[in-house]
């Protein structure tokens, strides 16, 4: 089997070949990835938890899920101490469009807790490595689902996205990530980070993976107020060429103080190519959406986190630490235990921005300005169909690099924020290495315009032919 | 010193919606604890909340009803508190894009109406149930343990806010009265105080006759009846003018009573001043009210119940016309031939009495049997009233029983009582008018009730004054 079964260089196409021709069988499949984690999770802290079922009842390629997603009587933790044990009684929506669609479960990935940070080293059980350097982040809070993806732990995975959580990761790991259109993934089952912006969604090694995956999720659930309808179905892109695509370059989003000149020259090579597919490239501007969005961000992300996170108050699941005195106590000290820095800290930060006398000055100010940046990128898109920069401004950075200074943590996300706040999709390819590690190209599309990201996106990763196997183990 | 009491309400009320406002768990108030409950209910993470259509429609009637305008663009928003009985750590509520905005509600009283503003109503969830277990009186302080039961959290309640128009307990308790029966006749809830899907908050402050600003206010919660709440309100009102007059000031303060006991005074507590960070619910879209769904409603809408005293206290007076309206009676009234006054009278006494649903009730055959009430004997009377409520009641049956107005036949029965009651005899020719009913209610025992009291009456007072 393992001359059949190559999980590093198998995609999700020929994996479905595989089972379609009878080579393999969807328990067979399944086992083949148990044995890489087996093999690589140690090294790699991927999975939090692994399922081991024979894959039964599956028809399909098995899948990787971020631990934020609710999986019946499988460990959900969000990467927090505060959820160990809890073991939910439902499906999250994608989950169960997953088992509908044959996909079997490979296990539970590693995150950043409560989806807070941008290096999965704010798990509560350990960091994931990069798999193209095991001294480096793989970037998050996606970074398990990714990291799975890149060391080929799972063929595909779903990860969630709030300010740039699965872009980023799938940028730093050298694989291919869509943030959709808010509205079109339901969020029900995912546990809350920050209600208005957290968006669940796809990671592959190929850009058609990803449009399948997409196309299993996507959709309206009654279970989700704020989903709707599709307006045209999923495609699998086929087009090799950009002819009449419109590509613009924000200036500010590609000159940013920041950005590594490595990671600037991959992003570059990726434009001429663009044009040597017969599209379109101009500059165009997004001033205020670059200036403002990160602490416009860093309002209302943590505004609405500070009472998403109210729940966990040790009652009704999760942990419970046991207090001398009332039950104010127990609450104290349950949450004084179970949430890490970064929650306590944007817990904090939310809970002052939302207070009486502050709330116009800072939560409702960021909604205004946020207001200003769908407006700007409206503009940007009356001349282009879609806008291209660098998905990080750096490659993945050394574990504990950032871990002291939550400012320069928080400015990984600088370049995935603004249309993130916009509600607009982003998708993250590889485009190249820089010092021997993956950069991403974000490209960013009008609202519902997936499909044109997926033609744009497949174009240019045929003529990039970028290598997803990291060097080290090919 | 002349002394003006200002009363304002706040209200809520629990919808009889099959679901609960977020979820489809079914609204049931008498099972087992925590046997109705889901993962949105639990607030288990990951779940979102779904707004109940019937909910909200009922929300805009009731809004139609105490003539509010119907917002175009209503928005949830969270409410953030830590409490055992808010399983999410917010409520889901209105702030300051209601449903419902700007209503008038007359009052009628003996001497004119008074028209209180209706400031806001809002569509919200309830909180769980906590029964604090170990401590006096079930209250939290002191007590050894909590336990709660979710099978309220997440049910739907309207809370209705008034403006501080109210003048007298008497009034707060009629545009109560009024209030209940308009979301009963709209069928949109039982609003009954003893289950709690009706249950309501006073704000109290006096101010001196004339006197244009509101002075310090305190709340009232927990009360158990409209007439608890008079009475609440009434010795606030006193409490508040005694501190006044000894040149003292009202502290702004909140008083808990005790709903399980009447005589027990209210617990006192300072008003804290709470931040609640309302931000709009990120989980929820706008509610939009279709103009055409709101036109309909409004097309639907009975007469509303002060109309009605209006109207019908050109018949039977004021305090008739009120009692039938707010007793849910004037529908029958309405459908009842016969002299008004004397149907209003047997609709408010007697058939209340007998414990019969006014609805169920056949108006015309009821009609038959007042209009000959004199004629047919007691008994027969009260057996009608009692029968009247059931399929196929008849008057019939009843009329045809005709109460034994023979002398021939009473005068030995009279004669028999009065000479085993010599000492009342006595008595009565003493002076001692009142005997008379005695008498007559032994032979009425006598004869089964079946004598015709206005025999009795006489034939008793010709041989007693004889």
């Amino acid at each position: 089997m393992p001359g059949v079964i190559d999980t590093l260089r198998l995609t999700v196409e020929e994996a479905t070949g595989l089972l379609e021709r009878g080579e393999v069988s969807p328990a067979e499949l399944h086992r083949a990835y148990l044995d890489a984690a087996a093999e690589r999770n140690e090294e790699l802290n991927v999975y939090l938890c692994t399922v081991d079922d024979g894959a039964e009842g599956a028809s399909g390629v098995p899948v990787a899920f971020k631990d934020v997603i609710s999986t019946k009587g499988i460990k959900t933790t969000a990467g927090s101490k505060i959820l160990a044990g809890y073991r939910p009684v439902f499906d999250a929506t994608v989950a169960s469009r997953c088992k509908d669609a044959g996909l079997p479960l490979l296990g539970k990935t590693n995150m950043d807790e409560f989806a807070m940070g941008s290096s999965t080293e704010n798990s509560a059980y350990g960091p994931t490595r990069n798999p193209w350097d095991p001294g480096r982040v793989p970037g998050g809070s996606s970074g398990g689902s990714t990291a799975a993806v890149a060391a080929g732990l799972a063929p595909w995975a779903l990860g969630s996205d709030t300010g740039g959580s699965i872009k980023q990761p799938a940028a730093l790991c050298g694989v291919v990530g869509l943030r959709p259109t808010y509205g079109t993934v339901s969020r029900y089952g995912i546990v809350a980070f920050a209600s208005s912006l957290d968006q669940v969604g796809p990671i592959a090694k190929t850009v058609r993976d990803c449009a399948r995956l997409y196309r299993v999720i996507a959709g309206r659930d009654p279970c989700d107020s704020t989903t709707v309808e599709l307006p045209e179905p999923v495609e699998l892109p086929e087009a090799e060429d950009l002819k009449g695509l419109r590509i613009g370059v924000p200036k500010e989003l590609n000159e940013a103080k920041g950005i590594e000149p490595g990671v600037a020259g991959q992003v570059a090579r990726a434009l001429d190519l663009a044009r040597e597919l017969g599209a379109e490239v101009g500059e165009c501007s997004l001033p205020r959406s670059v200036e403002f969005g990160l602490p416009c961000y860093y309002l209302i992300a943590p505004s609405e986190a500070s009472s998403n996170l109210a729940r966990y108050d040790g009652v009704r699941y999760g942990l419970r630490s046991t207090a001398n005195g009332d039950v104010r106590a127990m609450y104290d000290r349950t949450r004084h235990d179970g949430f890490g820095d970064e929650p306590k800290r944007r817990i904090m930060l939310g809970t002052y921005a939302l207070s009486a006398g502050y709330y116009e000055a800072f939560y409702g100010q960021a909604q205004k300005v946020r207001t200003v940046i769908r407006d700007e990128h409206a503009a940007a898109f009356e001349q282009f169909d879609v806008l291209a920069s660098p998905t990080s401004p750096t490659v993945a950075f050394e574990l504990g690099a950032r871990t002291a200074n939550p400012l320069a943590m928080y400015a990984a996300d600088l370049l995935t924020i603004p249309s993130n706040l916009a509600g607009l999709p982003g998708l993250s390819i590889p485009c190249g290495l820089s010092e021997g590690l993956p950069v991403g190209l974000q490209l960013i599309g009008r609202q519902f315009s997936e499909n044109l990201l997926f033609r744009a996106g497949h174009a240019l990763e045929r003529a990039l032919g970028f290598d997803f196997v990291p060097e080290r183990l090919r | 010193m002349t002394w003006e009491p200002v009363i304002g309400l706040e209200i809520h009320v629990h919808l009889k919606t099959r679901t609960k406002m977020f979820c489809r768990c079914p609204v049931a108030y008498f099972e087992p604890p925590n046997t109705q409950t889901c993962p949105v209910c639990l607030a288990f993470p990951g779940s979102l909340p779904v707004p109940n259509r019937k909910a909200v429609e009922w929300t805009v009637l009731l809004g139609l009803g105490l003539g509010c305008e119907i917002a175009e663009h209503a928005v949830f928003h969270r409410k953030n508190y830590f409490y055992p009985d808010n399983p999410k750590g917010y409520q889901i509520s209105q702030y300051d894009e209601p449903l419902c905005v700007n209503g008038r509600v007359p009052v009628p009283g003996a001497d004119g109406d008074v028209e209180v503003g209706i400031v806001r109503a809002h569509l919200e969830e309830d909180a769980a149930k906590t029964v604090h277990v170990g401590g006096a009186e079930g209250r939290i302080h002191g007590s050894e343990s909590s336990l709660v039961d979710f099978n309220r959290a997440g049910t739907p309640l309207v809370e209705i806010v008034t403006a501080p128009d109210l003048r007298s307990s008497e009034d707060a308790k009629r545009f109560l009265q009024l209030l209940r029966q308009t979301v009963v006749e709209l069928g949109i809830s039982d609003a009954e105080m003893e289950k709690g899907s009706l249950r309501f908050d006073v704000n109290v402050s006096v101010r001196e006759a004339g006197e244009a600003a509101l002075r310090t206010r305190t709340e009232l919660k927990n009360m158990n009846s409209f007439n608890f709440a008079a009475k609440g309100i009434e010795r606030e009102i006193k409490r508040q003018i005694g501190i006044y007059e000894a040149g003292g000031e009202v502290e702004q303060e909140t008083l808990h009573f005790d709903p399980g006991n009447e005589s027990a005074p209210p617990l006192r507590s300072k008003e804290e001043a709470q931040d609640y960070r309302y931000f709009p619910e990120p989980d929820l879209v706008p509610l939009e009210p279709q103009r055409e769904m709101v036109e309909r409603l409004r097309g639907e809408l009975p007469e509303p119940p002060w109309a009605r005293i209006r109207r019908l206290e050109a018949e039977v007076g004021f305090t008739l016309a009120e009692g039938l309206v707010t007793g849910g009676r004037d529908e029958l009234y309405s459908r009842t031939p016969g002299e008004r006054e004397a149907v209003a009278n047997v609709l408010m006494n007697e058939l209340a009495a007998a414990g019969v649903d006014p609805a169920a009730v056949n108006g015309e055959e009821l009609g038959k049997v007042i209009e000959r009430r004199a004629e047919i004997p007691r008994a027969a009377f009260d057996e009608a009233l009692a029968a009247s409520g059931s399929g196929g009641f008849s008057a019939e049956r009843y009329l045809a029983e005709t109460a034994i107005a023979d002398v021939g036949e009473l005068d030995p029965v009279i004669d028999r009582i009065l000479s085993e009651n010599e000492q009342q005899v006595e008595a009565y020719r003493g002076g001692k008018d009142g005997l008379l009913g005695f008498f007559v209610g032994q032979v009425m025992k006598e004869t089964g009730g079946k004598a015709n009291p206005q025999v009795v009456n006489e034939r008793l007072r010709e041989k007693l004054n004889a």
